[in-house]
């Protein structure tokens, strides 16, 4: 909402004031003035009338004909000389006319500076000036203002007749305050804040019903009150007068005829809408009821409209005129030839307003004002500004057969403690106070402890009791409240999941690792290009309705797509080595998902209701995952470059479970998407229970995603992680008996996993070993083809010093457990 | 010829310039053996006592003493200076050149979002509060209906809101944090104290200062006697934990699901308001407004309350939500929002370390 402040001034006393500081009250007054512009400051003269004296057409090369004009612009003239002579290509003025002259060293809006120039054989010096030149709005012909019916004299300065300059609040004005969308609401905040006098513009109240002037039919509850005057005789032809294209134009709205700069001009003074209708185009009486289906409408911006039995229309015997509240139909329209206007001001319900707004993706002055709240008293003064702005204007007879159908509903009466502002707020307000505060925004407050407290017509929003503590606070000013830090109750800290988080923050970029953030979204080609099966619980895909790009319409049920697409772009700019990770919640569609229930709000859902409202959501467990490529280490001075492998991708799961203190099972998995068949492991928790996979990607797969060949990736389940990791645990207690060390080398075939053999020799050993290292895998002349020697080393520690023999028998028999299950032989 | 005593003096005399001479372990040691050793002129004098008359025995077992500990002080002494030299040398032949790139593992990091999350986490679990999460896909009631924004409310729309197909089932990618306040009340006992960080979805702007998918912070306080002060002290604290000594103020703003409602502004740290209405020196951070929106806020709606069935004769609360983007722009100078969310390794590396 833009507000001249010229025109705020005019209902508020509000003296000098500075646009700024106004700016700066209104916002403590709780409006969010976005900008205070000053129009026309870059403006600067000589800007002066000017009579025409006498102009020569001459034509052009170029088809055009110029007016080489004289043009007297009084003290200005060069000495001697009856007036200037000025190269003008407009031709809407004749001789003896007064115009706008910009005369050299005057800058016009933009920048734009005059200065005496040659042009078409002539030194032009100076500027006949149309209206657009000067920034004001444009009577629609393009031409030269003709400024005959001002009363000054050629020379005298036309900066201050031109109202060139004003100061502009531009106020976003929030879903609570739609009086605020008027000059009437501005001004009454600002002479509050101000503490000054307010002159309301809305100057008689709506009166008793009568049905004296033209006829109307309300129907329907949610239009309680219709004003229609008649106004008849008027000329259409007359034009906007300067001062309301300009107030128009100001106020953000573009001048368009007289009768709708009109009723624009009156909405922005009172925030009443309004609309004129041509009465010789009605049929019957006006009505306003629900369409019926199948009904259409063609609105003022000439599209034709399907109704639905929910919009509420305007109607007349011929069938919908208008949608109420929302937009005029074509039929009724003012035209050239419109002689009798009937004027509306009626009142609608906020909330069918706002639903015919949305359903017909139409929005309008006037529904953005229904939609937040308009006062229903101001209908009746709206109507007769309008009205009587229409005689003065365009001629005409106000006729005094009114129709006032409806009465303004009544106001409800809220209940408020009077010591709940100061309760609420923090500070200390007497009962009188909080009455004399709220009396200042319109109330009538009675009562003493408890105040019964009538809101004024046009704050709709005012219905609970805390709205009524928001209104003293911004009146007292929140900034004089004393701020006080609360005293919670002794806090338990992190959760068990956020303390596995920051173990991984720690973790995970320590080993090298880099975490990103991504959108999670899916095309349905992603989940096509990880190869993975038709039953796989990836395809559980949980689509939105309107998503944000078209091609991906689906939450991700996996986090690589996301890591891939993500490497993909660091490659395309030129970061090459990557190890990027990620944690984040993916979506699972659930079979037959429920309707999310809509429970009352007046009282705490049901036990059974939450429940409803869980089973309706997606499933959305957290997950880990890695994407790596290019070197994990480069070639440096000390070594040869390490390139990103799956064992990177392995580390990185083995370090997130390390962090939280879980030891994971690893075995291979040769058919899992979107990992190589040869290179992918599965990640188990000591029970079996799934953790996830890492491994190199599928050649095709890194091919699909823009990836190099022999990328990697992992992902894992961090809900399992979380519920697994242990809390606290126990220390061991030291034995300080010295170690028995004992290596063996096994031979086994070279499909066995060394973990399964590692595996054997611990159970083989027994509770002496201490542990167990594979430090060598030997292939080659001293092993047969098609087997593999694995080396370890053991270490053995007991409650006695061990003796050579007691340590060689624990070998044996870890060896023997290898032969048994692996078929190892023991080399020499 | 020279008497004994001038011999042994000799001896000790040879015996000490041959270790001065020596300028290794090695050489030190073959001087030892020469002078000290069995065979040395000192040991073979030595045994040549017992051939001498006995008067004489006990004069030239002394002198003999004497010098030979006085070769064995010398001895000791000289080898510590040899050894010294000897160790000074081998360290100097070892020099490295310690300006070498030496890298064990890349340089990891975690997203700036995720360390400005963690930081905010620690301020308020520092002061007792506790950290509450929620589902980021989250019922159309909980996001809306409960907070008291109506079902005519224009942020339910498509051009505001992500939907779940079909959008009858009632399920939104949650706009914001505030379904997990809802969550809150109804899951624990008052009084609560909780921050919510996370991740939220609007539709609508994909610019500089606007993505779709961004972290939200929300505080949720309701506790019995809770005012406007409490909420306005615990932002302080907040700003100043955020942006050092920063001054704030709050002015009034509209929600649906906080009344009294109001809005946050940081006072503009670059220019501290000296841009506003100096024309001579603009301020692009505030645009020479001098303060800075950072959050909205307010004194939790009674019917939001009683939505989850709280009495709000007896408990009052505030709430308060900021941006966490926006949190890092001012903070970490971050200057286009659209670099955080697009995956970039040197984004996330750019704030590498902890203790910010």
């Amino acid at each position: 909402m833009k507000a001249p402040v010229s025109w705020l001034k005019q209902y508020a006393d509000l003296g000098e004031v500075d646009a700024r500081a106004l700016g700066e009250a209104l916002i403590r007054a709780g409006l969010e003035v976005e900008t205070v512009d000053a129009v026309g400051d870059d403006v600067t003269g000589p800007i002066v009338f000017g009579r025409v004296l006498d102009f020569v057409e001459e034509p052009q090369k170029n088809g055009k004909t110029i007016r080489w004009c004289t043009v007297d612009v009084g003290a200005l003239n060069p000495d001697g000389e009856p007036g200037r002579g000025i190269v003008c290509g407009a031709h809407n003025f004749a001789v003896g006319d007064l115009v706008v002259v910009s005369l050299p060293g005057a800058v016009l809006p933009g920048g734009f500076a005059i200065a005496s120039r040659k042009t078409y054989g002539h030194v032009s010096d100076g500027m006949i000036c149309a209206a657009a030149e000067l920034g004001l709005p444009d009577d629609g012909d393009h031409g030269i203002m003709i400024m005959n019916d001002v009363d000054a004299a050629a020379g005298d300065d036309a900066l201050p007749v031109l109202d060139l300059r004003d100061e502009v609040l531009d106020i976003a004005v929030t879903p609570d305050r739609g009086y605020c969308f008027s000059m009437r609401g501005l001004a009454r905040e600002a002479a509050t804040s101000a503490g000054v006098d307010f002159s309301d513009p809305v100057d008689r109240p709506v009166p008793a019903e009568t049905s004296a002037g033209h006829p109307v039919q309300l129907f329907d509850e949610d239009c309680p009150l219709f004003i229609a005057l008649t106004v008849t005789g008027i000329d259409p032809t007359a034009s906007s007068p300067r001062w309301l294209a300009r107030a128009v134009q100001l106020a953000g709205m573009r001048p368009i005829s007289l009768a709708v700069d009109i009723t624009n001009y009156v909405m922005l003074a009172t925030g009443q809408p309004l609309h004129a209708y041509d009465r010789a185009k009605l049929t019957g009486p006006i009505q306003v009821r629900r369409a019926t289906t199948g009904e259409k409408v063609t609105t003022l911006d000439d599209q034709s409209r399907t109704l639905d039995p929910t919009d509420l229309v305007i109607a007349d015997d011929s069938g919908p005129i208008g949608l109420a509240g929302v937009m005029g139909g074509a039929s009724t329209e003012i035209g050239a030839d419109t002689v009798d206007v009937v004027i509306e001001a009626a009142h609608f319900d906020q909330v069918s307003i706002a639903r015919t707004s949305r359903r017909h993706r139409l929005g309008s002055e006037a529904s953005r004002r229904f939609e937040r709240g308009v006062d229903p008293a101001a209908t009746y003064a709206a109507a007769h500004l309008a009205a009587n702005l229409l005689v003065e204007l365009a001629g005409g007879t106000l006729s005094t057969d009114e129709t006032v159908a409806g009465a303004v509903p009544a106001m409800p009466t809220v209940r408020v403690a009077a010591d709940l502002p100061g309760r609420i707020l923090g500070a200390d307000i007497p009962a009188e106070q909080v009455v004399e505060l709220l009396r200042n925004v319109g109330c009538s407050v009675s009562g003493d402890a408890e105040l019964a407290v009538v809101p004024p017509t046009w704050r709709s929003d005012l219905t609970d009791p805390y709205d009524f503590v928001e209104e003293v606070g911004r009146q007292i000013g929140l900034d004089t409240i004393e701020p006080v830090l609360p005293t919670p109750p002794a806090g338990r800290g992190y959760t068990k999941r956020q303390r596995v988080r920051r173990a991984l923050q720690s973790a995970l970029p320590a080993a090298g690792f880099t975490e990103i953030l991504t959108f999670p979204f899916l095309s349905a080609e992603d989940i096509d290009h990880l190869g993975i099966a038709p039953d796989d619980g990836r395809r559980r895909l949980v689509k939105l309705a309107n998503p944000l790009a078209e091609t991906s319409p689906y939450l991700r049920t996996c986090l690589l797509p996301g890591l891939f697409a993500a490497a993909a772009r660091n490659l395309s700019r030129g970061n090459d080595d990557l190890a990027l990770y990620e944690t984040g919640r993916i979506f699972l569609a659930r079979d037959g998902a429920a309707v999310a229930p809509r429970p009352s709000v007046t009282q705490r859902p049901s036990e059974a209701e939450r429940a409803d409202l869980d089973a309706a959501l997606p499933e959305q467990p957290e997950r880990l995952g890695v994407v790596l490529t290019g070197n994990w280490r480069a070639a440096g001075w000390a070594g040869p470059a390490e390139s990103a492998a799956w064992t990177h991708a392995v580390a990185f799961v083995e370090t997130a479970a390390r962090a939280v203190g879980l030891d994971l099972v690893r075995v291979a998995d040769h058919d899992h998407a979107p990992w190589h068949p040869g290179r992918c492991a599965r990640f188990e928790l000591a029970d079996g229970t799934l953790v996830g996979h890492a491994g190199e990607l599928h050649p095709s797969v890194a091919k699909e995603f823009g990836l190099p060949a022999r990328s990697c990736a992992a992902e894992v389940d961090l809900d399992v992680l979380v519920a697994a990791a242990p809390d606290g645990g126990s220390v061991i207690s030291l034995n300080t008996l010295p170690v028995a060390k004992e290596d063996v080398a096994l031979v086994v075939d070279a499909s066995v996993p060394a973990a399964a053999v590692e595996a054997s020799l611990r159970a083989g050993a027994g509770e002496l070993l201490e542990s167990v290292r594979l430090f060598d895998i030997y292939t080659g002349e001293q092993v047969e083809a098609g087997k593999k020697s694995l080396a370890f080393a053991l270490r053995l520690r007991s409650d006695h010093t061990l003796t050579d023999a007691e340590a060689a028998a624990v070998r044996d028999a870890a060896v023997a457990q290898t032969a048994a299950d692996h078929g190892a032989i023991q080399r020499a | 010829m020279s008497g004994p005593n001038d011999s042994v003096e000799e001896m000790v005399r040879q015996a000490l310039d041959a270790f001065a001479r020596a300028t290794t372990v090695a050489e030190l040691n073959q001087a030892r053996l020469d002078h000290t050793g069995e065979r040395s002129p000192l040991a073979l004098a030595n045994r040549s006592i017992g051939t001498m008359a006995p008067a004489d025995r006990k004069t030239a077992g002394q002198q003999i003493g004497r010098a030979r500990g006085q070769v064995n002080q010398a001895l000791a002494a000289r080898r510590d200076e040899v050894e010294a030299a000897e160790l000074e040398a081998t360290l100097a032949a070892e020099t490295v050149d310690v300006t070498l790139p030496v890298e064990l593992a890349p340089v990891g990091a975690i997203h700036p979002i995720t360390g400005l999350i963690a930081t905010i986490s620690d301020v308020f679990v520092s002061m007792g509060w506790e950290i509450a999460e929620g589902p980021e896909a989250e019922a159309e009631w909980l996001n809306f209906d409960a907070l008291n924004i109506g079902p005519d409310h224009p942020a339910r729309g498509e051009t505001d809101t992500l939907w779940l197909d079909p959008p009858e089932a009632g399920v939104v990618m949650r706009t914001h944090t505030s379904p997990v306040q809802g969550r809150t009340m109804l899951d624990r006992e008052v009084p609560i104290y909780v921050v919510c960080p996370g991740k939220v979805y609007r539709a609508d702007e994909f610019d500089a200062t606007h993505v779709p998918v961004f972290h939200q912070v929300e505080g949720l306080c309701i506790d019995k006697g809770i005012t406007l002060g409490h909420l306005k002290g615990t932002l302080d604290h907040f700003a100043r934990a955020m942006f050092g000594d920063v001054r704030t103020r709050i002015r009034p703003n509209y929600f649906p699901f906080t009344e009294p409602s109001a809005e946050l502004d940081l006072e503009c740290f670059v220019c501290r308001g000296e841009s506003v209405g100096n024309p001579d020196r603009p301020c692009r951070t505030c645009s020479s407004e001098g303060w800075i929106e950072w959050g909205g806020c307010g004194i939790v709606n009674p019917r939001v309350l009683a939505a989850a069935g709280i009495d709000s004769e007896i408990y009052s609360g505030f709430a308060f939500g900021m941006g966490i983007e926006r949190t890092l722009m001012f903070r970490n100078n971050a200057a286009d929002m659209r670099d955080m969310v697009e995956g970039d390794i040197r984004f996330s590396r750019s704030l590498v370390g902890a203790a910010r």
